[in-house]
Parts: structure tokens; sequence; C-alpha cells
């Protein structure tokens, strides 16, 4: 296994990269402006990117470059721009109504993040990994689905529900590209595409938001209950 | 002649989707989607005569094993009678008139998602199958673009997208857990990780196993991840509906079914099978609560998913053949039944133009044949003999009895009888109760109930009851078949 045996400096590159996308997901939760999200998102992205183009240098997995350079082309590109379209039709700047405010969602973040640590490391011991970058991977792909959940529940506008789903999937990519580099490429390509299909999608029904319910706001859709 | 069968069954409703989407001719698309249903049903049941062992071809992608076999038939059955069903019910939609070719191509497209995921040897493939459906069927959630019909989308696909990611999460962990193993490269075929799983770390297999649960449960409609549903099932047109409740949960199942015969190679199977009992016993309480208060009458059948849902959840949880083998026999009934039910309901609720169950009164004079159809398809999915659900429900409760969470079996039992009451009451007050002075009767004249929408839900009842007096010989040794592979009891 790759990670049992990295050169030290592979080690602190690949942990820096997680921790800084780890670190993005965080001013997601720390704003409310909406393009804050998407630079966020961005960004994160091509960390990312980078890490998989790491983790091929140092693991020796060539095709894993082609992974990076479509990682950047779509996650931190197309994707990016589609939802900006989105964003610049909307005329809506930033959440208007906060169930939670950004410093306590901060905290609680926080939080999720040392649950999270919590139950890797367990992990990770059982596994005999402790104090290993697996067990980091593990810590930041469960921190940021939870921090992806979080951003679900607290956040009311179509575009941050969309980009909290966007989180969680980066947080599973980011943590596949350290755990199980040699994922059959295939995969890792009809993920990519799959994930492209689900933006449009949402595309369109924001839109049908907008002519059907006269907002994109979660806080309107409260028709249908019991 | 498998390979060839499994190609017609996901092409036809393919070439049918392309033909609707270009021809643009409601006509065209109509009769272009019903063909392709039956070719489907053709080709599923002599699948379902003609499979052996699993049989795989395309590198490995794909596998037709009896599981696999045997959810395409109840899709494809259920996509047949949907599709005979929608040609009356879309012509009612007037205003829909020119989005209709739009209509067919999304839902022979689902067909083809649907059917395409039970067949999937990779496990990863299987997840992008599931989240396809997803895609497509939101957009027939929406169809009908009312205020309540896009919230309802929004809601679905929201919900079923993050429960899947935890599934996706759940499925890379199981890659680990198998590369650690195995190497860093391999097919993440459900055989490949079967074989390995007795090395794999219990820990880690049993968390992978608990996120794809709650994953893939999301999509099946096990509570409490199960709020989607009931918003998606009574929003989209009635044979949407029929096609998500008697198809889509199905083949989410299937994917819980088959994780499951992971953790049994791994020796850890307790507690996944527990949780997955819990998920179960838990889905049939909620769905006794929101029967019994229920007002929207395809709220009501969806919540009666929810509990079968949490029925098959049980079954499997059980495990061991006489468990698979109800659980099978209910997968096809309630697939059949349901489908009828929401028939009835689509009936009912054009022609009282209302979703609401306190509107909806003397339901006998205003249709004789149908309503008998309708009332007695609502005995045979509380599960009251002589239709099929009685017979599959009781003797999952025997093989319940049997296994190490007898403790569901006293829950599943109550709980059923609760909805019984609950279900029959509203159909008592529908039927036989006087229209109360403050509701103004506004039966809408116009409206009249095609042979199109009455023909289907003949063909659902009829085999409903001749499966419950009647469990034919051959069904059982295919069940054997499928428990062979799946196997496996708590342990």
């Amino acid at each position: 296994m790759l990670l049992a045996h990295l050169s030290p400096l592979a080690a602190s590159l690949f942990s820096l990269l997680a921790i800084g996308s780890l670190l993005l997901a965080f001013v997601m939760l720390g704003s409310r402006w909406l393009k804050d999200y998407l630079l966020a998102f961005m960004v994160e992205s091509w960390l990312i990117a980078a890490l998989s183009g790491a983790v091929g240098y140092y693991g020796n997995y060539h095709e894993l470059y082609l992974i990076a350079i479509l990682t950047a082309l779509f996650r931190g590109l197309v994707l990016p721009y589609l939802i900006w379209r989105i964003i610049v039709r909307l005329k809506v700047e930033r959440e208007l109504h906060v169930i939670l405010q950004p410093s306590s969602s901060i905290v609680l973040g926080a939080l999720l993040v040392l649950f999270a640590f919590v139950v890797s490391n367990h992990l990770g011991n059982a596994l005999g990994f402790g104090g290993t970058v697996v067990v980091l991977a593990l810590t930041v792909m469960l921190s940021m689905k939870l921090i992806g959940f979080l951003m679900l529940a607290v956040r009311h506008e179509a575009i941050s529900q969309v980009l909290g789903l966007l989180i969680l999937e980066n947080g599973i990519f980011l943590g596949s590209q350290i755990l199980v580099p040699g994922m059959p490429m295939l995969i890792e390509l009809v993920l990519l595409f799959d994930l492209l299909v689900i933006v449009v999608s949402f595309g369109v029904l924001v839109r049908y938001l907008v002519e059907h319910v006269g907002s994109t706001s979660s806080r309107e859709l409260t028709r249908l209950v019991g | 002649m498998i390979e060839t069968l499994s190609i017609v069954i996901v092409g036809s409703p393919l070439v049918a989707a392309a033909l609707c989407a270009a021809c643009r001719h409601a006509r065209v698309a109509e009769y272009a989607n019903l063909i392709a249903s039956f070719v489907c049903v053709v080709a599923a049941l002599s699948l379902a005569c003609n499979v052996k062992d699993g049989y795989r071809f395309l590198h490995d992608y794909v596998v037709v094993d009896a599981l696999a076999s045997w959810t395409l038939v109840c899709t494809a059955l259920v996509y047949c009678l949907a599709s005979i069903y929608a040609v009356g019910y879309m012509r009612l939609l007037a205003e829909e008139r020119e989005r209709l070719p739009n209509f067919y191509a999304l839902f022979a497209l689902f067909a083809a998602t649907m059917i395409f995921g039970p067949i999937m040897n990779n496990i990863g493939v299987y997840w992008i199958a599931i989240e396809l459906t997803t895609l497509v069927s939101t957009f027939l959630v929406g169809f009908e673009r009312g205020r309540e019909a896009i919230e309802a989308a929004w809601k679905y696909i929201i919900v079923v997208s993050a429960g899947i990611s935890l599934a996706l999460l759940g499925t890379v962990l199981f890659y680990w857990a198998g590369s650690l193993v195995i190497g860093p490269t391999y097919d993440m075929t459900w055989d490949t990780l079967r074989r390995a799983a007795p090395q794999m770390n219990p820990a880690l297999t049993q968390m992978a196993f608990l996120l794809v649960l709650v994953g893939y449960g999301t999509k099946a409609g096990l509570a409490p991840m199960h709020t989607w549903l009931p918003d998606a099932h009574s929003e989209g047109p009635a044979p949407v509906s029929a096609m998500l409740s008697g198809a889509l949960l199905n083949t989410a199942m299937l994917g819980i079914a088959r994780f499951l015969t992971i953790t049994d190679a791994a020796n850890s199977s307790l507690l996944p099978r527990t949780v997955l009992v819990a998920f179960g016993a838990f889905s049939l309480f909620v769905a006794a609560l929101f029967i019994v208060k229920q007002q929207g009458i395809k709220r009501l059948m969806a919540y009666s998913s929810v509990e079968h849902m949490g029925v098959l959840a049980l079954g499997f949880g059980f495990g061991g053949p006489l468990a698979i083998a109800a659980v099978l026999y209910h997968m096809l009934n309630h697939s059949l039944n349901k489908s009828l039910m929401f028939f009835g309901a689509g009936n009912v609720m054009r022609v009282f133009g209302t979703k609401d169950m306190g509107e909806i009164r003397n339901v006998w004079t205003r249709f004789p044949v149908t309503g008998a159809l309708w009332l007695a398809g609502a005995v045979a999915i509380t599960g009251a003999p002589p239709f099929g659900l009685f017979l599959s429900e009781l003797t999952l409760m025997r093989a319940g009895m049997a296994s190490s969470n007898a403790w569901a079996v006293i829950v599943m039992l109550l709980l059923l009888i609760v909805i019984f009451i609950g279900f029959l009451n509203h159909f008592r007050a529908m039927y036989f109760e006087a229209q109360p002075a403050s509701v103004a009767q506004e039966i809408n004249r116009k409206v009249s109930v095609s042979a199109w929408m009455t023909v289907p839900m003949w063909l659902a009842l009829v085999p409903v009851l001749v499966l419950g007096v009647w469990w034919p010989q051959d069904l059982w040794r295919f069940f054997e078949m499928v428990a062979a592979d799946l196997g496996g009891v708590a342990r």
C-alpha cells in the first residue's frame, strides 16, 4: 500500500492540500455571499486536482494526471461557470435569512471535524494506520461530508444547497484520491460526467423554481407536509 | 441468448425515448413507449425463464442473475401497466398536449435507467445508475409544473442526492477495504468483494455497510430517510407515481440486498442485519402513524409504499431461504398492487378534481366497476386474504420467527393491524359515507375514464388474486436459486 511508506515530503504535501480543502469548506460556512461560496468551491476543486497530480506523481499512478486535468477543468472551471451563470440570472447575492449565524456554524463545523477525527482515528487504529496520512484523509473526507450536510441544513438558497451537495462530492473525491488511488479510471470519469449532469439538472430546476414558485429559497417550499 | 435479451430489454426503452424526442408527435410517442414496454415485459420474462447462474458479459460489467432478472420482471411489468395507463391519463391533461413527447421520452428513459441498475455488476456503476434514475425522474415528478410539483421535485433531488452521496462514500470505503486485501487496482464487482470479504477489516466493512444502507435506504424510502417519498409520489402524474413506487424502490432495495451478502461473507452480519430490521420496523411505524392521519389520497398510497419497503427491509434483514422467497414474492405482489392503487387514485383524482380524501365521497356510485377493483386492491394492499400480499407477509413472519430478530415479527404484526384499520377506514369513508353538506359536489362530468385507464387495473388485480391462492412451484425453485446467491442469516 502506497500510504504506509510515504516520504515525509509527500506526506506533508498531501496533508497540506487536504487541510487546505477543509479550510475552504469553512470559508463557505463562514460567509453569506453566494459568490464567496462559489469561489471557495472553485479553489477547493483546484486543490483537489493538485492532490490528484501529487498522488499520481508520488505513487506512480500515471492515469491520475489525466484525472487531475479533468478535475481542474470540470470541477474547477465548468461547474463553477455553470453555477455562476445561474447566480447572475437569479439576482440573489446572499443568504437573506440565516437559521444559524456564520460564526455559530463555524463553531458547529469545528465540532463536526472533531467528531470526524474521533471516528477516523478509531478506524485508522483498527486498521493499523494510526498517525499516518490515512487518518487525515479519512478525517477530511468525513468532515467535508458533515459540513456539506450542515450547509444543506442551515442554508435556504437553492444555490447554497447545490454547493452543499457539491462539497459532499468533493469530500468523497478527495478522500478517494488518497485512500484508493488505484480506483479504475472509468468510474472516476463517469463520476465527473455524472456531476456535470447533476449541475445541469439543478440549473433547469432552479429556473422552474423561479418561474413557478417565484423564489429560490427553500423557506417558500412549505406546501407539502404530513 | 441472455446477452441478446439484456440488450433488447435495455435498448427498447432507449430507442423509444430517442424516437419520442425526435418525432415530437404525441400519438407516435404514446405508441412507441407502449410498444417498448411490451417488448420489455416479454424480454424480462424470458430472461427470468432462462437465467441460471449469474451470467456475466461486457468485461464483467453486466451480470444477469436470478435476483436481477426478478427485479427486472417487476420493473418491466410496472412499466408496461403504467404505459398503458399513461395513454389514457395523459390525454386528460389537455394543457400539456404539446409536451407529451417530452413526457414519454423521459418516461421511457426512466424505465431504461431502472432496468440498467439491477444488472450492473460493478458497485460504482450501480451507484451511477441509481443516481441517473433520480435525475430523470425528477423531471417526471415536476412535469405538471405546478407550484407543488416543483416543490416536490426540488425536495426529491436534494434529499435523494444528499442521501445517495452517503452510498458513494460507503462504496469507496468498500473498495478501500477490498484494496487492503487484494491490492490497489481491481474491478470492484460484487463477486470480487464477496471473495475478499473474509479478510476485510470488520469495523471498516460495517461502517461502509451502514453508510451504504443509509444511502440506498434513502432511495428505497426507508424511514426516517423517506421524507422525499410522499411529496414525489403525490405530485407526479399517476403513471409516474406507479413507476416510482412499484419499480424504483425495488431497484434500490436490490443494492442493499447485494451489499448484505458482502457483510455476510465478512462474518459480521449481525449488526448490519439488525440495523436493517430496525429500519424496516421503524418504516412500518412511521407509515402507520401517517396512514391513520392522512388526508391526501396519493400521499396515503405513498405512505403505504414506505410500509411495504419496510416489510422488504425486514425480510432481507431476517435472511434465510424462506425469508428471501417471501421478500421476492412480496416485491412482485407489491409492484402490481401498488400500480393498481395509484391508477385508481389517479382516476378518482381526475374525476373529483381533488386530492383531498375529505372531498371524495360516494366513489361506488360514480365508478361501479373500477370502484370495486380499487376497493379490492385496497383490501389486498393491507395484506388481507385471499390476495398475494397476505401470503407473502405470512411467509415472511414465519421466516422471521426463526431468525435472531424475532421481536420484529411482533412489531410488524401489530403495526400491520393498525395500518389495516387506518387504511381501510379511509376507503370506508370514501365509499360509504354520505357527502358532507359543507362540501359542494363538483364532480367533473367532462372527464371520462377511458378503457386505457381501467384495463391496467384489471391486469394488475387478477395476478395479485391468482398469486394469493396459488404459489406456483416453479417460483419456489426460482426463489431457491436467488436464496442460494444471497443466502445468509444473522450470525
